[in-house]
C-alpha cells in the first residue's frame, strides 16, 4: 500500500469515527473535543491534497479559535443532566427527523455517484499552482482580484453578524440597568 | 472611593516602564549582594542571650542540681518532672530530671527561677529529632553548649 | 529522493528532536536559578558545579515520583491530556529554519525539517492546537479551579491569536512570503549602510510596531508572566495542571518550556534574521575555514548560522525568564483590555501603515 492511499484510510477513518462519537456522545464537551478530531481529519485530508493552504487554515480557523470558543460556552453554560430521552419525543417529530436525514443522505449518494473520479479537477491543477507561486500566492491573487467582489461581499456579513450581535449584548444590558 | 488619578500617556504606554523593571531586575540578578545564607557552612551570629537546647549544669561531674522543685513549679509549659532523691551523704539530688522538648516554649523562666544556677539554656539551636524526644537527665548533664 | 537527503532528513528531526529535549532541563535549571538571582538569592547551587545537576535531580525525581490521579476526575481526557499539550509544542518546530542552505551533490540541502509555503501558518495553526491540552486538562480534572484556569486560557488564547496574525501580515507583505525559510534568507540584504555599520535588513528595523505587538501576544500565547492567568497560583492555586503530578505535571511543564522556545525561534527568524550570522560571526567563520579541521563546501558557514540561530534564540529564552521576574500578572479585564482595546487596533494600523509605505515605495 502506498504512503498517500494509507494516509488517506486513516484520516479518513478518524474523521468518520469522531463524526459518529460527536453525535453519540453524552457530554457536550466530549462532541467538542471529538469534532475538534474531526476537523483535524479533514485537514490531514486537505492537506493529502495538495491544499496546505486549505488545511492549515482549517486549523487554524476551526479547530484553533471556533472550537476553543465552542468548548468555552460549554464549558461556561451550567448544563443539567443533558436530556436523552427519544420516547418523549413526538411521533411527528421522529418522522420527519427521519425523513430529513434520509434525503440528506440521498443528496449525498447521488453527489457522489456524480463526480466522476475522486482526485481534484477544475482550472487550477498542481502545475498550475506550482506555476503561480504555490497555494498561498494562488489563492491571494484570485482573492483579491476576480474574486475581491465576492471577498468584501463576505465582510459585510460579517459586519452584519458583529453589529446585530453587539446591538443584541447592548439590549439586554440596558434592560437589566432599567430593572435595577 | 479610591481617587481616581489617571497615569500620563508616557505611563499608560507601558513599554518603557517595562523596560525599566527590567533593568531593575537585571541589575539586582548582576551586581546585587545576595542575601542567601549557605547554612551548614555559615551561620548567623545569635545573641548570647539565645535561649536554646537546655543543659544542667554540674560542677567535678555532680550536678547542681537539687532537686529543689523550683523550675516545674514555675515552669508555665510544665514539660519539667523530676523524682527526688537522697544521696550518701543525705544531699537532696534529681534521680529523674526530665525534660519534654516538644512542650517546652524555651521562655527561660525555669533558669531565672534556679537558686543553684543548675538548669541552663544554652545556645544551641539545631534541635530536630527523628522521635518526640523527652530530654533525660544523662543527655542534660553532658554540658553541651556549656559557655 | 536519494538516500543522502533520507539520511540528512533524519539528522535534521534528531537535531531539532534533541535541541527542544535538551531546552527543557537547561531551562528548568536557568529559570530557578535566574530567578533566584534576580531576587538577591542564590537557587540551588549544591548538584555539581553552581548548581548545574540540579535540573538532573528534577527530572529523577520527576520519574520516581507515584503517578497517581485523583478519584474525581474523567479517567481519559485526563490521561492524554498532557500529550496534547506537548505534542504539537514538539511539532511546530518544523517550519522553522536553524541554518541556512547548502548546495550538496546534486540537491540543495535546506536546514528545516517542512518546507511548506504556507511556513509561518502552519507554526500558528498547530501551536493554536495545544491549547486544548489545557482545556482538556482543567475540564477533566473536575475542579473549580481547574476549570476556571482552562476557561481563561481559551478566552486568552482565542484573543491574542488574533493580534498574532495581524502583527506578522506586515511582515508578509514587506517580505511577499509566508515561508520561513523565504524570510529568514531576505533578512540577509542590507537595509541601510550607516558608515562602517550595515543594519542588516532584519524584521525588527522594518517593524518595530509589529514586533512588539507579536512579543506581547507570544507571550500571552505561551500563558508566560505577566499573562499566565490560567495558572495563576495566587487566585487559582495552579489552574489547570492542579491535579496533575509526576511525569504528566512534568509534560506540562515540557509544553510550557518547548512552547518557549519555539516562540523564541519564531521571534528569531521573524524579527532577527534567523539563522543570519551574528556581527562578528561571519570573520570568525572564516578564520575557522582558513584552520582546515572542517570539510570544506560550506560546512563551517553552516555550523556558524546554526550557532547564530541558537544564540538569539537561547537570548529570547532568557527574556522569556527575564521578563517573567520582573512583571506582576495581569487582572483578567486588563488582559482583555490590552488585547481588544490596544493590540488588536495597533495590529491593523499596522498593517495599514505598512500597505501605505509599500505603496508609496519606501519598503
Amino acid at each position: 500500500m502506498d504512503f498517500p492511499l494509507l494516509a488517506f484510510s486513516v484520516f479518513s477513518t478518524i474523521a468518520i469515527l469522531g463524526s459518529l462519537l460527536v453525535i453519540f456522545k453524552k457530554n457536550p464537551v466530549s462532541s467538542a473535543f471529538a469534532l475538534v478530531l474531526v476537523f483535524f481529519a479533514f485537514a490531514g485530508l486537505y492537506a493529502l491534497l495538495g491544499a496546505h493552504l486549505v488545511a492549515a487554515l482549517q486549523i487554524l480557523v476551526y479547530a484553533g479559535a471556533i472550537m476553543v470558543l465552542f468548548v468555552f460556552v460549554i464549558m461556561l453554560l451550567n448544563q443539567d443532566e443533558p436530556v436523552h430521552d427519544l420516547e418523549a419525543t413526538g411521533v411527528i417529530y421522529r418522522v420527519v427527523s427521519a425523513l430529513t436525514v434520509t434525503a440528506l443522505g440521498a443528496i449525498l449518494v447521488r453527489a457522489v455517484l456524480a463526480s466522476k473520479s475522486m482526485t481534484p479537477s477544475g482550472a487550477l491543477t498542481d502545475e498550475k499552482i506550482a506555476s503561480l507561486g504555490g497555494n498561498m500566492k494562488a489563492i491571494s491573487e484570485q482573492l483579491f482580484t476576480d474574486r475581491v467582489f465576492h471577498f468584501e461581499l463576505t465582510s459585510f456579513l460579517l459586519l452584519g453578524a458583529i453589529v446585530a450581535t453587539v446591538t443584541l449584548a447592548k439590549r439586554k444590558s440596558r434592560g437589566e440597568e432599567g430593572e435595577v | 472611593m479610591l481617587a481616581q488619578r489617571k497615569p500620563s500617556l508616557l505611563n499608560r504606554l507601558y513599554l518603557i516602564e517595562v523596560v525599566r523593571g527590567l533593568a531593575i531586575t537585571m541589575k539586582n540578578f548582576l551586581f546585587h549582594k545576595k542575601v542567601t545564607l549557605q547554612f551548614p557552612e555559615q551561620r548567623r551570629d545569635y545573641s548570647g542571650r539565645y535561649r536554646g537546647q537546655h543543659y544542667i549544669k554540674s560542677v567535678n561531674g555532680v550536678e547542681n542540681c537539687t532537686a529543689c522543685m523550683l523550675c516545674p513549679t514555675v515552669c508555665p509549659a510544665e514539660c519539667i518532672h523530676i523524682v527526688a532523691g537522697e544521696r550518701e551523704d543525705k544531699e537532696k539530688y534529681p534521680i529523674k530530671f526530665e525534660i519534654d522538648s516538644l512542650r517546652c516554649c524555651f521562655c527561660g523562666m525555669c533558669e531565672e527561677a534556679c537558686p543553684k544556677d543548675a538548669i541552663k539554656l544554652s545556645n544551641i539551636y539545631e534541635m530536630s529529632q527523628k522521635n518526640r524526644t523527652v530530654y533525660e537527665k544523662d543527655f542534660l548533664l553532658e554540658q553541651r553548649g556549656n559557655k | 529522493m536519494s538516500s543522502i537527503e533520507t539520511t540528512l532528513m533524519f539528522v535534521k528531526i534528531a537535531i531539532v528532536l534533541m535541541g527542544l529535549l535538551l531546552t527543557v532541563p537547561i531551562m528548568l535549571f536557568v529559570e530557578r536559578r535566574g530567578s533566584a538571582l534576580m531576587q538577591n538569592r542564590l537557587g540551588p547551587n549544591r548538584m555539581g558545579p553552581f548548581g548545574l545537576f540540579q535540573a538532573a535531580c528534577d527530572v529523577v525525581k520527576f520519574i520516581f515520583k507515584e503517578d497517581r490521579a485523583p478519584g474525581h476526575v474523567n479517567r481519559f481526557y485526563y490521561t492524554i491530556a498532557p500529550w496534547i499539550a506537548v505534542i504539537p509544542a514538539f511539532m511546530t518546530f518544523a517550519v522553522i529554519p536553524f541554518a541556512g542552505s547548502l548546495q550538496m551533490d546534486g540537491f540543495e540541502a535546506k536546514f528545516l525539517i517542512a518546507n511548506l509555503d504556507v511556513g509561518v501558518l502552519y507554526c500558528f495553526s498547530i501551536a493554536s492546537l495545544g491549547v486544548y491540552g489545557i482545556i482538556m486538562a482543567g475540564w477533566a480534572s473536575n475542579n473549580k479551579y481547574s476549570l476556571l484556569g482552562s476557561l481563561r486560557s481559551s478566552a486568552q488564547m482565542i484573543s491574542y491569536e488574533l493580534t498574532l496574525g495581524l502583527s506578522i501580515v506586515g511582515l508578509m507583505m514587506v517580505f511577499q512570503s509566508v515561508n520561513l525559510g523565504e524570510i529568514a534568507a531576505a533578512q540577509g540584504e542590507t537595509l541601510i549602510q550607516l558608515g562602517p555599520i550595515a543594519v542588516p535588513k532584519w524584521g525588527v528595523f522594518i517593524q518595530p510596531l509589529g514586533f512588539v505587538l507579536f512579543l506581547v501576544s507570544m507571550f500571552a500565547e505561551t500563558n508566560r508572566l505577566p499573562f499566565d492567568l490560567p495558572e495563576g497560583e495566587s487566585e487559582l492555586i495552579a489552574g489547570y495542571h492542579l491535579e496533575y503530578g509526576s511525569m504528566r505535571f512534568a509534560l506540562f511543564m515540557m509544553a510550557e518550556f518547548v512552547n518557549m522556545a519555539v516562540a523564541s525561534g519564531l521571534i528569531t527568524t521573524l524579527f532577527f534574521g534567523g539563522w543570519q550570522l551574528l556581527p562578528g560571526m561571519g570573520f570568525l567563520a572564516t578564520q575557522v575555514e582558513q584552520l582546515g579541521i572542517l570539510p570544506a563546501g560550506g560546512w563551517v558557514q553552516v555550523l556558524f548560522q546554526g550557532l547564530s540561530f541558537v544564540m538569539k534564540v537561547a537570548f529570547f529564552m532568557w527574556f522569556f525568564v527575564w521578563v517573567r521576574w520582573t512583571l506582576p500578572r495581569f487582572r483578567f479585564d486588563q488582559l482583555m483590555n490590552l488585547g481588544w482595546k490596544v493590540l488588536f487596533p495597533l495590529g491593523l494600523v499596522n498593517v495599514l501603515v505598512t500597505g501605505l509605505l509599500i505603496y508609496k515605495g519606501v519598503l
